[in-house]
């Protein structure tokens, strides 16, 4: 979800600690916090959504309703309402506070799996994208479909909105991002990320892909993520990348990598209110959480995780990170000093 | 190797009489030697009683459980779901549609158990029906299909592969049975190289170069003839003919509509070059399709391959029996084994032999069998467990050989698959 984060307390990246650990049965995909930051969210290979309560643990398991993984999730009305995405290329409205969940709505949305699903920080659309390469704008009130937006020639890994113009982004498998416009919905321009692309020959196997998107507070750059320098993807052997783009320009301005060869895909990138960029990685060389300055290429601080991580999500207190994990666990890693337990 | 080994008339014969049972009458009919091939597509007359076999080679490991027994919503399920097929009751995974509509043409066998996780032995083992020993080698099935299904004078090699990589050279996978039944690669679906004459090089002399090479080469051969040179001499004959029956490499010169059904990648042009090889005569191409072996994102990668194979394979399949050619040919989906139930830390799954399938059609495979169960999320055989013995055992069975026969190599009996193994014969019609 393309999120604001206007209140955040000041966060220190270098003093990033793990403090919490949320356990389930069943390897996580992806995470994500709701928009009053009082619940954190996980999806799981069991087709199964998972939901905490922050302040005391207390966990909600929503019933398995699609019929496959569920990859994508995105809030409406505040956080009252989730959206989930499934590889079943099915939509499915929640009502996300309920003690016993149950689908809403469902919507057969695309042909193949759905890879990305963001929200609209106004909560009235949503943008989907998937194997069947075509970008869906939905209504996000009625599931009724607004506009298709073909024109990849390849699998769309990811969807953004643009937090205050009227533009949506879509970044597929080869690295191409295209940027449309929500009202007339005319492609406007492609974004580089090429970067992002690998073809082996060897293994004859296509590799890559925009993971994720962001925009920086200030507007002037917008991340995509990824991996780069991948000789080997089927045995993931790949380094995480996150290109940096002027979104005057649409030039690249920076390819933000790691100071030692990590391997990895970062999975998601997001732009804290302070400026940094903040990705996790995840793959062969472990999970970290990956922590760079605009403009400077190597990172400047990382944080391993003890376990590959899938996904990223940022509390809206800009104060927390919550990372998906393959060892059943959602982590929740806290940007300031670790809180010292009193002696009983 | 002395000629003894591979002796005149008897040389390479298979030892038993009725092995040559079946065989006779394809032998018989394909008397004319090559003048069948000459004829226009249109009225070639195929001969039906020539068995041959086409292997689809999913080199790495296809995933079982991204293909022919899915187990959707368990632990080791992953994402994809199980679709119904045209054989009632019979469910294989949403990556083969088009297949699944040709399943009552199939079979498959979901209890196999190699046990053997290492590329190369299972490349072995499952291509050669029988596990490497330092004690000596045993012939690919392309061989064995070379030498028992080949009719007589066909000129061309009884035994293609057609893949991405690089071709030209012949094989070393005859083993025993000699050079001449080696494969012959065909790198990227290409013909074989320098298959037409070097300009400025004629007809006429390029005839007389070769009788003088003739001449020479049976002066040579009176004193010093070895398996060798016999093999060589073979070889040069066989090249004179490719050079001949050029446009039988060429898949281009199918039509376009056939093409397009096939698809237009890799595999989908090497399936058709495939059944434009066998119906030439060909008895064995093995087609590879890579890679699957994907440690890493195997749900991709297999949404990504599987794909592709789906459309040229379920092609492949319909071409056959359109032609009428689904009865005399095996088709065989095989790799060198599975892969892991259980989904590691990178969405891949890893190397497995102890519980995966095999996809058979064609030949006396009775169709729309499934052999073979495993356990709930797919991590055991739980009913009619078979090795790479059995599944060897059933594939001559099906082209209709004595998988029990033996070849008689100079004086020696070599068994053509592992004595202590037999065919599944619920499988055979």
């Amino acid at each position: 979800m393309s999120t604001t984060h206007s209140k955040a307390l000041v966060a220190d990246p270098k003093l990033t600690h793990i403090s919490k650990q949320l356990q389930h049965t069943s390897p996580f995909i992806s995470c994500r916090f709701d928009p009053t930051g009082q619940f954190v969210y996980g999806t799981a290979e069991d087709m199964t959504i998972q939901r905490w309560r922050l302040a005391d643990g207390k966990k909600v398991s929503y019933p398995a309703v699609h019929d496959s993984w569920v990859r994508g999730l995105a809030f409406l009305d505040g956080g009252k309402t989730l959206v989930s995405a499934g590889y079943d290329g099915r939509l499915i409205w929640w009502s996300a506070t309920s003690d016993k969940p149950v689908p809403l709505r469902k919507v057969k949305a695309h042909h193949g799996w759905i890879r990305y699903l963001d929200a609209r920080p106004d909560g009235k659309l949503l943008a989907t994208g998937g194997h069947d390469r075509v970008l869906k704008i939905w209504s996000a009130t009625d599931g009724k479909l607004i506009r298709e937006l073909p024109g990849h020639q390849n699998d769309i890994y990811s969807t953004f909105f643009h937090p205050k113009e009227p533009v949506v982004l879509s970044g597929d498998l080869s690295g191409v991002v295209k940027q449309w416009d929500l009202k007339t919905g005319k492609e406007i321009r492609i974004f580089d990320a090429k970067e992002l692309h690998t073809y082996n020959g060897g293994q004859q196997v296509h590799y890559g892909g925009v993971r994720s998107m962001s925009i920086s507070p200030d507007g002037s750059l917008l991340s995509c993520s990824g991996l780069h320098k991948a000789p080997n993807p089927l045995g993931a052997v790949n380094e995480p990348d996150v290109l940096a783009f002027d979104w005057k320009t649409g030039k690249l301005k920076t390819s933000h990598i790691t100071s030692n060869n990590l391997k990895g895909i970062a999975w998601r990138a997001c732009y804290h209110p302070q400026g940094f960029l903040v990705a996790c990685s995840g793959g062969s060389g472990g999970g970290h959480l990956l922590f760079w300055k605009p403009g400077q290429a190597k990172e400047f601080h990382r944080v391993n995780l003890k376990n590959t991580a899938r996904d990223l999500d940022l509390h809206p207190s800009g104060i927390m990170l919550a990372t998906a994990h393959h060892d059943r666990r959602i982590r929740i890693s806290t940007m300031q000093k670790k809180a010292v337990k009193k002696k009983t | 190797m002395d000629y003894q080994n591979a002796s005149h008339s008897v040389e390479h014969q298979i030892a038993r009489r009725q092995f040559l049972g079946g065989l006779a009458g394809g032998m018989g009919a394909v008397a004319g030697g090559l003048g069948f091939m000459a004829m226009p597509e249109s009225t070639l007359k195929l001969n039906k009683n020539q068995k041959r076999i086409v292997m689809i080679y999913m080199s790495g490991g296809l995933c079982q459980l991204e293909s022919w027994d899915p187990k959707p919503k368990t632990d080791t399920g992953g994402p994809f779901r199980a679709i119904a097929t045209s054989v009632p009751g019979l469910h294989i995974s949403e990556l083969l549609p088009m297949t699944a509509k040709n399943m009552h043409r199939l079979a498959l066998i979901r209890g196999i158990n190699t046990k053997e996780n290492e590329h190369g032995r299972g490349r072995y083992l499952m291509t050669k029906g029988r596990r490497q020993t330092p004690a000596g080698e045993f012939p690919h099935l392309g061989a064995v299909a070379a030498k028992a299904l080949a009719p007589a004078n066909i000129g061309l090699p009884g035994y293609v592969r057609v893949s991405s990589g690089g071709g030209g050279s012949r094989g070393n996978d005859a083993a025993y049975l000699g050079p001449k039944f080696a494969s012959i690669t065909l790198g990227n679906g290409k013909p074989p190289l320098n298959c037409t004459l070097p300009k400025g090089i004629s007809e006429a002399e390029d005839k007389g170069r070769n009788a003088f090479r003739q001449r020479a080469n049976e002066r040579f051969a009176l004193k010093r003839k070895s398996a060798q040179t016999d093999a060589y001499t073979y070889n040069y004959e066989q090249a004179k003919k490719l050079m001949q029956k050029r446009d039988v490499f060429d898949a281009s010169k199918e039509p376009a509509k056939l093409q397009e059904r096939y698809g237009n990648h890799p595999i989908g042009k090497h399936c058709l070059l495939a059944r434009r090889l066998l119906e030439n005569g060909i008895s064995f191409v093995q087609v590879t399709h890579a890679n699957y072996d994907t440690h890493n994102e195997n749900f991709s990668f297999h949404y990504e391959q599987l794909g592709e194979f789906d459309r040229a394979f379920s092609a492949l399949v319909e071409d056959l029996h359109d032609r009428g050619m689904l009865e005399s040919t095996l088709i065989i989906v095989m790799s060198e084994f599975g892969r892991t139930p259980r989904i590691n830390r990178n969405y891949g799954r890893d190397h497995w032999s102890a519980a995966w399938s095999v996809c058979l059609g064609g030949g006396k495979i009775k169709p729309g069998a499934v052999i073979g169960k495993t356990n709930k999320n797919g991590t055991k055989v739980i009913d009619r467990e078979v090795d790479e013995g059995h599944l060897f055992h059933t594939y001559l069975t099906a082209v209709g050989l004595e998988s029990t026969d033996t070849f008689n190599i100079g004086g020696r009996e070599y068994p053509l698959a592992n004595p202590a193994r037999g065919p599944i014969e619920e499988l055979i019609v």
